[in-house]
């Protein structure tokens, strides 16, 4: 039989989100459907805006560290140190290259953590627990690994303007070695549960599809852009750190669907081990443990001659600190950190053991003391786990930033997501919405 | 990717040397609406007047030689505890994937007209950063098709990035329980 | 103490105890927190141990309310329809400072705790709580839970709401 002519069809409006099982992240699509086709969508941002920028504004330099934690809090050291890179290019200092190695080792391992939760969550909602359940593992296994160098697993403010917090602990590369093992077993694993599984496969093969063009114009950046054929990548473009001093590949895939996105992250990940293999081969040398004096004093010890004017040799002392300051002592301190006194808090030894020390230790904590860079603006591109990262700082000569702006990578994958769904069926948005990685804290800001 | 890809990728994207070639070309071009320029900390950087933003941003984009055609971000400040005249200033951030150049556009507006043209019609992202940007500092733009508040609710007032709008005055849309 | 009271405070004991180990979480998973919940509920902290194991992606078939990360004013009303869509009984646990205070994010955006929008039972501390904590807070619920006075409805009542609900129907 014929359908008549004059039936009538009318689409239907679903709402997905803000709090939905198969989005982990905050974010409502408001679908028009045909059917089961998409005709039609809006997208609703803006559920965990936490003015990361009028708070950045109320702080000074080094307090806005633990804010730029929160912006995408599944990588979070890449964006400790994009934000220490803008500050350092707006006063016009450069740390250590001992320091930027560390930056180098740890951004990637929180590269690889980002991946890893962005492909294991994507596949979860595809169905594939397992493929979670492994990844997250492995995650815990690198957070471990983090939390052994600054204190903290997930939030963790390890950089500071002119440096780190601390220097790496003793045997780190060894337990890097020893989880880098573990990370990569799980990888095969997944390989072999993902890659050529049928029913992945059809769920992202040819879904999620963006063109080229249509990727430049929505100013797509990282691995997102990669998946289309543009080999563009922060790092080998603009290197900063020490990436030019290492050797490693940007994959690439043509065909800008999401099981390309798929194949590009799981690459990514090896790429990142090799790039922290290399850096811990070519860092140069650790700590000397030397001690000047050759005698350790306790900290009250110390104080107490102080007190009485005894600080001549002080400099020369080796403090036994507390264990939470591990890895900051005097001699690793000038290791990871600029030589700016203007910028860097002095080693706790000095804070706690000399008048200069202290006095210097104040003046960079004082309200309207503290980092005073020149007026000036400027705008400074690292590669974030989901592309370019960019922090552009405007200073008006005080201790606080005057305007931190963040370019939140995913932004522009999630203004495209009507352009990517559009044409699809509603099972569609799931996988689209996994592959972009959107982090809400990143993206809301 | 095979070390012959990897030169091509290589070879598409050259690095620019030192010269600044996107500034000389723009000011042959548009003698009366480049309000200044400068290259601090190696960030070139361009002022242009409001009402030539769309033909300069046109420019930029289909001139072989400079091809930005990535907007990377779009924001905006506001000078008011600065003191600056006038208080607005919208600033554009180019990328050039072929010659892997950057370049920041800076449009400065007055307080009691904050208008510029939209450049949604060149950039297809340009649409949420405009959005974003009338949200946070109510700055409008001309032929943008749906201006709406992007991260705020319909019913808050006032633009909070703006530096008079307090840092903690709340406008909460469920009744509070004490 | 009469029999009546013995039988009921027995039942009470039993159906605390039933109640306890069978907690179906309704994770509200809005920011960074939610990274730490998957690490707790993923194999290496396993709160399946407490009975705790089993997410349900709806309000109406979950007993506890885990409202994981910051709440904006903008999120608020959308957390008292899904509060008000749970059934009773029901806990609330604050996961990460955020929701216990607003943490330290104190501006025009965000909820200062979010037990100014909804009843809170079990506040975890922590920015965010480490999964070490989230399981100590997750058994000082279940203390909660056992020693609570538990709503079980009386027969005439229960009658009353059937009748009132067929009403309805
Ligand atoms: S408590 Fe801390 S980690 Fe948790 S949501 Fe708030 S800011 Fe994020």
């Amino acid at each position: 039989m014929r359908v008549k002519s004059e039936t009538v069809t009318e689409t239907m409006m679903l709402n997905m989100g803000p709090s939905h099982p198969a989005m982990h992240g905050v974010i409502r699509i408001i679908l028009e459907l045909d059917g089961e086709n998409v005709v039609d969508s809006d997208i609703e941002i803006g559920y965990l805006h936490r003015a990361f920028e009028k708070e950045a504004e109320n702080a000074t330099y080094n307090q806005v560290f633990p804010y730029t934690d929160r912006l995408n809090y599944v990588s979070p050291v890449i964006n400790n140190v994009g934000y220490a890179l803008a500050v350092e290019k707006l006063l016009g200092i450069e740390v250590t290259e001992r320091c930027k190695y560390i930056r180098v080792i740890m951004s990637e391992i929180s590269r690889i953590c980002d991946h890893l939760t962005c492909v294991g969550a994507s596949a979860m909602e595809l169905g594939a627990m397992t493929a979670f359940l492994y990844m997250i593992k492995a995650r815990e296994f690198l957070w471990e690994l983090l939390e052994q160098v600054t204190g903290a697993r997930l939030t963790i403010a390890y950089c500071r303007v002119g440096g780190v917090k601390a220097d790496l602990p003793e045997n780190f590369e060894q337990e890097v070695t020893e989880r880098f093992v573990e990370v990569r077993k799980v990888l095969n694993e997944v390989h072999g549960l993902l890659t050529k599984n049928r029913i992945f496969v059809d769920r992202v093969d040819g879904v999620g599809v963006i063109s080229k063009e249509d990727a430049i114009s929505f100013a797509f950046t990282g691995p997102m852009l990669r998946a289309c054929g543009i080999p563009y990548d922060v790092r080998r473009n603009h290197p900063y750190l020490t990436y030019d001093q290492i050797d490693f590949d940007v994959p690439t895939e043509t065909t800008g669907d999401c099981y390309a996105r798929y194949l590009v992250r799981m690459e990514e990940m090896e790429q990142s081990m090799r790039i922290v293999e290399q850096a811990l081969r070519k860092m140069p040398e650790g700590p000397t443990n030397v001690d000047h004096a050759g005698r350790i004093m306790q900290p009250s010890e110390m104080v107490d001659a102080a007190k009485v004017g005894k600080t001549r040799d002080m400099k020369l002392v080796q403090l036994e600190l507390s264990p939470n300051l591990e890895g900051s002592e005097r001699q690793q301190h000038q290791q990871v950190n600029a030589l700016a006194k203007n910028v860097v808090l002095p080693a706790k030894e000095d804070t706690y053991g000399n008048i200069e020390g202290l006095m210097n230790h104040f003046m960079l904590i004082m309200e309207g003391w503290g980092i005073r860079p020149p007026v000036g603006e400027v705008y400074q591109a690292v590669e974030g786990a989901n592309g370019e990262l960019g922090f552009y700082i405007v200073s008006d000569g005080t201790d606080k930033p005057y305007r931190v702006r963040v370019r939140p990578p995913c932004f522009a994958f999630t203004a495209a997501i009507p352009t990517m769904i559009k044409g699809g069926m509603v099972a569609d948005v799931v996988p689209t919405f996994g592959s972009i990685n959107m982090i809400a804290g990143e993206l809301d800001r | 990717m095979s070390p012959e890809q990897q030169n091509n990728a290589q070879a598409q994207l050259p690095q620019v040397d030192g010269e600044r070639p996107a500034l000389g070309r723009l000011h042959q071009q548009f003698p009366e609406a480049i309000l200044a320029s400068h290259s601090y900390r190696g960030d070139d950087t361009i002022s242009v007047a409001g009402d030539s933003l769309l033909p300069i941003m046109q420019f930029l984009r289909e001139t072989p030689e400079l091809s930005f055609e990535t907007l990377m971000d779009l924001t905006a400040v506001d000078y008011l505890k600065m003191g600056k005249s006038p208080r607005f200033e919208v600033v554009y951030h180019l990328y050039s994937l072929t010659h892997n150049h950057r370049l920041r556009v800076k449009v400065p507006l007055p307080e009691d007209l904050p208008e510029v043209d939209s450049l949604t019609s060149l950039w297809k992202i340009a649409d949420w950063y405009e959005r974003e940007v009338w949200d946070m500092f109510g700055i409008k733009f001309r032929g943008h098709p749906d201006l709406r508040r992007l991260l705020m609710y319909e019913e808050f007032e006032g633009h909070p990035l703006r530096k008079d709008y307090p840092k903690s005055r709340r406008q909460p849309i469920v009744a509070q329980r004490t | 103490m009469g029999v009546g009271e013995f039988i009921t405070s027995k039942l009470d004991h039993a159906v605390g105890w039933a109640r306890k180990y069978s907690i179906f979480q309704y994770p509200f998973i809005t920011a960074c927190c939610g990274m730490e919940y998957m690490g707790v509920a993923c194999s290496h902290y396993d709160i399946d141990r407490f009975g705790a194991g089993f997410p349900r992606f709806t309000p109406r078939q979950s007993d506890v309310l885990f409202v994981v990360g910051t709440i904006s004013h903008k999120m608020a009303p959308v957390l008292k329809t899904i509060y008000e869509q749970m059934c009773e009984p029901k806990w609330v646990v604050a996961f990460g400072v955020c929701t216990c205070t607003g943490g330290f994010y104190d501006n025009y955006s965000t909820v200062q705790g979010i037990d100014t929008v909804i009843p809170v039972d079990l506040y975890i501390p922590g920015c965010p709580p480490r999964p070490e904590s989230v399981l100590d807070g997750l058994m000082l619920l279940q203390e909660k839970i056992q020693n609570q006075k538990q709503e079980i409805l009386p027969k005439a009542k229960w009658r009353e709401t059937q009748s009132s609900v067929s009403r309805l129907l």
